[in-house]
């Protein structure tokens, strides 16, 4: 059975906009129903999707724009299935849990969540570089103007910074990728990724072109000397919002690195492994290092996502199989641990007199143990508790940097024992200690368990069962990789020696 | 004696070709005429519907000869699909102004008759221009289309500022024009021909001559003037902010329409084979032009300023397409006007609403609020803004693909780069229109003491109820509304505007 993936990307928008015109509060259960409808087109995609095949699935390609060779192509494999499948999760997640409360102008706000579920579902299975680029830049607007209609205090400071980091980091890869299309040898335009696989560029421009890709893509995770907006931007951002957005777009980055970097500019990657990795090995210890020392429980999460990616980025730039495939497991499973650990941030606000410093909390746990016990599960899913998927993650990319360089691989295991600092850190601080001065421990409402309990069960079943992701998700990133591999072992020059 | 008087008989003319022009002048005629007569709704219904007709007529001719090419009055003019695309361009802005200024003072000040035939010679002139294949008809266009501007920004007779600025634009202008016919003596002097193919002709033989690439650097100060070429743009912000504002839409979107037009010919058909002389040199201009526009624009806080700033800005990344002087680059430059056109003309919608119902005039606090108010203006002018920005969806995306494209394709990879970086300071200004639109409250108005503090004038109501609907002034909102579509219909579907910049561009034939 095939599965329309045009369905799956637009059902949101379509919620969203059909929203919008629905008069009075009702407006926000069209956007609520497209998000459950691309949850269950992405569970069919699934459940029909071939392990065995390899290569793309469920095709659709059109020509969008002759005249720039642009393509409406997309496609799923074993990259970008899981992260699908994350991203329909966590934005119904989302929803949910902003339909549990009020807010002003609502059918906007949830116009908004809606497009931007389908700006990062399009980013997610897009095959055609520019395409790629235009869901890209197209995911970020939605949170401009939810962060900025809806958010905390300094909100308008907060977005001026984040979309100027950003933006710069989009605008940048723009250029990058018509130049991959302009400059790639052949006749005509064409920005199919796989056509633009075929033909490398000269190893000159590869390695700007990679430098550019790699900025958007830094800014978005966020790695360490790019992080500048991280912090306002968590402030001010709400937590529905803040919760997909830490758990999926940074994600998108990292995704941005296997399907469009690796394959396209082998060379530069190769060239600049060791820079990358030097940049995601300080993204592990000043996020933890940050992680640890904050007291905004925001910041830990936000501060913790920097460490994550880290390793993310580690695992895709020891440019091994293993360590691909970990990188892979890894954002899944952080974009799992990180919603509902923003939810518990949101919960234990609540709790706390409303205030999200960790020191005004405390005690927490008294009188709430189905909320305590959820919140270990997330915190051992977290910290990487052998038995869980985590572990599973940072083993293979451990495994991966291992074979790659060494020293590097050491430097990054104390980033998994400082997670487990500041996750028992933040876990501790709110629910043991003192009692807080304004903290009321009640257990959690069934409304909100609603969000909660569904989201844990996710992350169990998947530390019971990672080889799901790992098997099915092997042959592609496997091929994401081949051509790094490539040129690592047999460098540009010695391969224009063998074909004149 | 006879072959004299043969020639003298005159050449052949070609009406069906010269029909746009006929009609607007045309129309310019009439208008003025039906201006004399008595009944006000003669002078204040009648005369703009019939500017805007011409206008339509206009478009309609030209979608009529549109295909053909073939030159008018001995090759004075050029008639092909270039001509007819950007006639298109500004027609659709005269329409747009037309409208805009329907409940306008200027009209009223200056007497509607006076002041749409004014509009319609304007446009007549532009097409003389963007027609034009010899250096004679060349300058008739560009002060055909000059001096009734000058007139026009001063329409507003009675605010200072208004007069400011047709003055400025008029001294200005004037030194733009003799530098620029100064340039065109000193080509003709070199090649020995006011025409552009013979000018293409001698060129090869000259390409070194000094009289030529004096000729050719002052062609190009004459014309950055007209197109705000920075560094000979600083008219610009004042003027745009001192004319009414209906003319200033027009100003960004029309002028600049057919200034590139005629920079496009005179570049790329007359004087290509010395393109080795001038691409640097326009590069150089393109560079500054976006760093300056963008930096310009970063602090202002009157709309109107700021989108004088940011067309500055947007004239630094067309000159890339005209740099490469490829069929690409002309057809990005072409589609690149025509998107602008639809982002403008909404910005400018909006800002000629909000200075009809707010008493912030142009102020950027005119806007703010305004999410909340009118959710229908404020998502025109976001798309505008989103346009002018370059996010995916929106026609302005499309365009500066298109024009990096052109550039890369050139080898002019560094151009695509900074137009790039143009964009990305440009955010910062188009996202504090967008914060105060959406991100803030509408400031208290506080009658007297707002208007006071200000300094500004009373607009033309006062933040009265009345205009603060779509009933009070549908005629705004259609255009914000028309040209908001347009900016995220061609963000999606930008095939049959491709498809018009692309016979635009081949109509170049002698490019590549």
């Amino acid at each position: 059975m095939t599965v329309h993936l045009s369905i799956l990307l637009w059902v949101p928008l379509v919620g969203a906009v059909l929203g919008m015109l629905l008069p009075g509060p009702a407006g926000r259960l069209p956007a609520l129903g497209g998000a459950i409808a691309a949850l269950a087109v992405a569970i069919i995609a699934l459940i029909n999707f071939d392990s065995s095949a390899s290569g793309l699935q469920f095709v659709t390609n059109e020509m969008w724009i002759s005249e720039l060779g642009i393509h409406y192509k997309l496609g799923l494999d074993g990259l970008n299935l899981f992260l699908v499948l994350l991203t329909t999760v966590l934005f119904l997640a989302a929803m949910l849990w902003a339909a549990l409360q009020e807010w002003e102008r609502p059918r906007q706000f949830f116009f908004w969540l809606g497009l931007a579920e389908s700006g990062v579902l399009g980013a997610l299975m897009a095959q055609d570089l520019a395409l790629f680029v235009i869901f890209f830049d197209l995911m970020l607007v939605p949170f401009l103007f939810l962060t900025g209609g809806w958010g905390g205090r300094d909100r308008v400071a907060a977005i001026i910074k984040l979309f100027i980091y950003t933006l710069v980091g989009s605008l940048l890869m723009l250029s990058a990728a018509i130049a991959t299309g302009v400059l790639a040898p052949g006749q005509g335009i064409n920005f199919e990724l796989s056509a633009l696989a075929q033909q490398r560029l000269p190893v000159g421009s590869q390695e700007w072109i990679f430098l550019f890709f790699a900025a958007a893509f830094l800014v978005k995770m966020p790695a360490f000397p790019l992080h500048g907006w991280m912090p306002d931007g968590y402030r001010a951002m709400p937590l529905p919002v803040l919760a997909v957005f830490s758990g999926i777009l940074s994600k998108v980055a990292a995704y941005g690195f296997l399907r469009v970097v690796l394959p396209l500019y082998p060379d530069a990657s190769v060239h600049f492994q060791e820079l990358m990795l030097l940049i995601a090995l300080a993204s592990v210890l000043y996020g933890s290092a940050m992680a640890f020392t904050t007291t905004n429980s925001r910041l830990i999460l936000g501060y913790s996502s920097v460490a994550q990616l880290g390793f993310i980025t580690l695992g895709i730039f020891a440019l091994r199989p293993e360590g691909a495939q970990g990188a892979v497991i890894q954002a899944v499973n952080h974009g799992l641990v990180v919603f509902p650990a923003f939810f518990i941030v949101a919960l234990l606000a609540a709790r706390a007199g409303g205030s999200e410093d960790i020191r005004h909390m405390g005690g927490i746990a008294v009188r709430a143990p189905v909320l305590a016990t959820l919140f270990l599960i997330v915190a051992f899913a977290n910290l990487a508790m052998p038995g869980s998927s985590n572990f599973a993650g940072e083993f293979l990319i451990l495994l991966g940097v291992f074979r790659a360089k060494i020293v590097i691989a050491i430097v990054a295991f104390t980033g998994v024992a400082m997670a487990s600092v500041y996750t028992l850190r933040l876990f501790i601080r709110a629910m043991h200690n003192r009692v807080g001065r304004d903290v009321t421990s009640r257990d959690i409402r069934p409304a909100d368990g609603l969000v909660l309990v569904p989201l844990v069960a996710v992350i169990l079943a998947f530390s019971l069962y990672p080889q799901i992701a790992l098997h099915k998700g092997e042959p592609a990133v496997v091929r994401s990789i081949a051509a790094a591999r490539q040129a690592e072992t047999q460098p540009a020059t010695a391969r224009a020696e063998v074909t004149p | 004696v006879t072959p004299v008087l043969a020639q003298a008989q005159g050449p052949k003319i070609d009406w069906a070709g010269l029909s746009p022009l006929v009609a607007l002048l045309a129309g310019a005629v009439v208008v003025v005429m039906a201006g004399l007569l008595r009944p006000r709704v003669v002078r204040e219904t009648l005369v703009p519907l019939l500017s805007a007709a011409t206008f339509g007529a206009a478009i309609g001719l030209g979608i009529w000869q549109l295909g053909e090419a073939k030159d008018l009055i001995s090759g004075a003019l050029r008639l092909d699909d270039l001509t007819l695309v950007l006639t298109f361009v500004f027609c659709t802005g005269g329409i747009a102004a037309v409208l805009l200024s329907w409940r306008g003072l200027a009209p009223r000040e200056a007497a509607h008759g006076e002041f749409h035939a004014l509009l319609l010679s304007s446009a007549a002139g532009m097409f003389v221009l963007i027609a034009a294949q010899n250096l004679v008809t060349l300058f008739l266009g560009i002060e055909l289309l000059s001096i009734p501007l000058y007139v026009l920004c001063a329409t507003e007779m009675r605010r200072e500022h208004s007069l400011e600025s047709g003055l400025k634009y008029l001294i200005i202008g004037s030194v733009g024009s003799a530098t620029l016919l100064y340039g065109l003596a000193l080509i003709y002097g070199a090649t020995g021909s006011t025409d552009f193919a013979g000018i293409a002709r001698q060129l090869n033989g000259v390409l070194s001559d000094p009289l030529l690439l004096t000729g050719i650097a002052l062609s190009i100060a004459g014309l950055a003037f007209k197109a705000s070429v920075a560094p000979f743009h600083q008219w610009t912000p004042d003027v745009y902010e001192g004319a009414p504002t209906p003319i200033t839409a027009f100003m960004a979107v029309a002028t600049k329409a057919a200034a590139f037009g005629v920079i496009l010919r005179l570049f790329d058909v007359a004087l290509i084979d010395a393109q080795n002389d001038w691409a640097p040199a326009l590069a150089a201009l393109a560079t500054i032009t976006i760093i300056v526009g963008n930096v310009g624009a970063l602090g202002q806080a009157s709309l109107k300023r700021l989108m004088a700033w940011s067309s500055v800005a947007q004239a630094g990344y067309m000159l890339a397409g005209v740099v490469v002087g490829t069929q690409l680059g002309v057809s990005a430059t072409v589609f690149y006007l025509a998107v602008y056109l639809f982002m403008n003309l909404a910005a400018f919608a909006v800002i000629v609403a909000r200075e009809r119902q707010t008493p912030f005039g142009d102020d950027i606090r005119s806007v703010a609020g305004l999410g909340a108010q009118r959710p229908v203006l404020a998502a025109a002018m976001t798309l505008a803004m989103l346009g002018l920005a370059g996010i995916p969806a929106t026609a302005g995306f499309m365009g500066k693909f298109y024009l990096i494209d052109a550039a890369i394709s050139g080898s002019y990879t560094w151009l695509g780069v900074v137009i790039v970086i143009g964009s990305m300071i440009s955010l910062a200004y188009y996202l504090r229109v967008l914060a105060a639109m959406w991100m803030q409250e509408a400031p208290e108005l506080g009658g007297a003491v707002a208007m006071a503090a200000t300094g500004s004038r009373p607009a033309l109501a006062g933040g009265d109820a009345q205009v603060d609907t779509v009933r009070g002034q549908p005629e705004v909102w259609l255009v914000a509304i028309v040209f908001g579509a347009a900016t995220l219909f061609f963000g999606i579907i930008p095939s049959p505007l491709f498809d018009l910049a692309v016979r635009a561009g081949s109509a170049l034939a002698n490019l590549v």
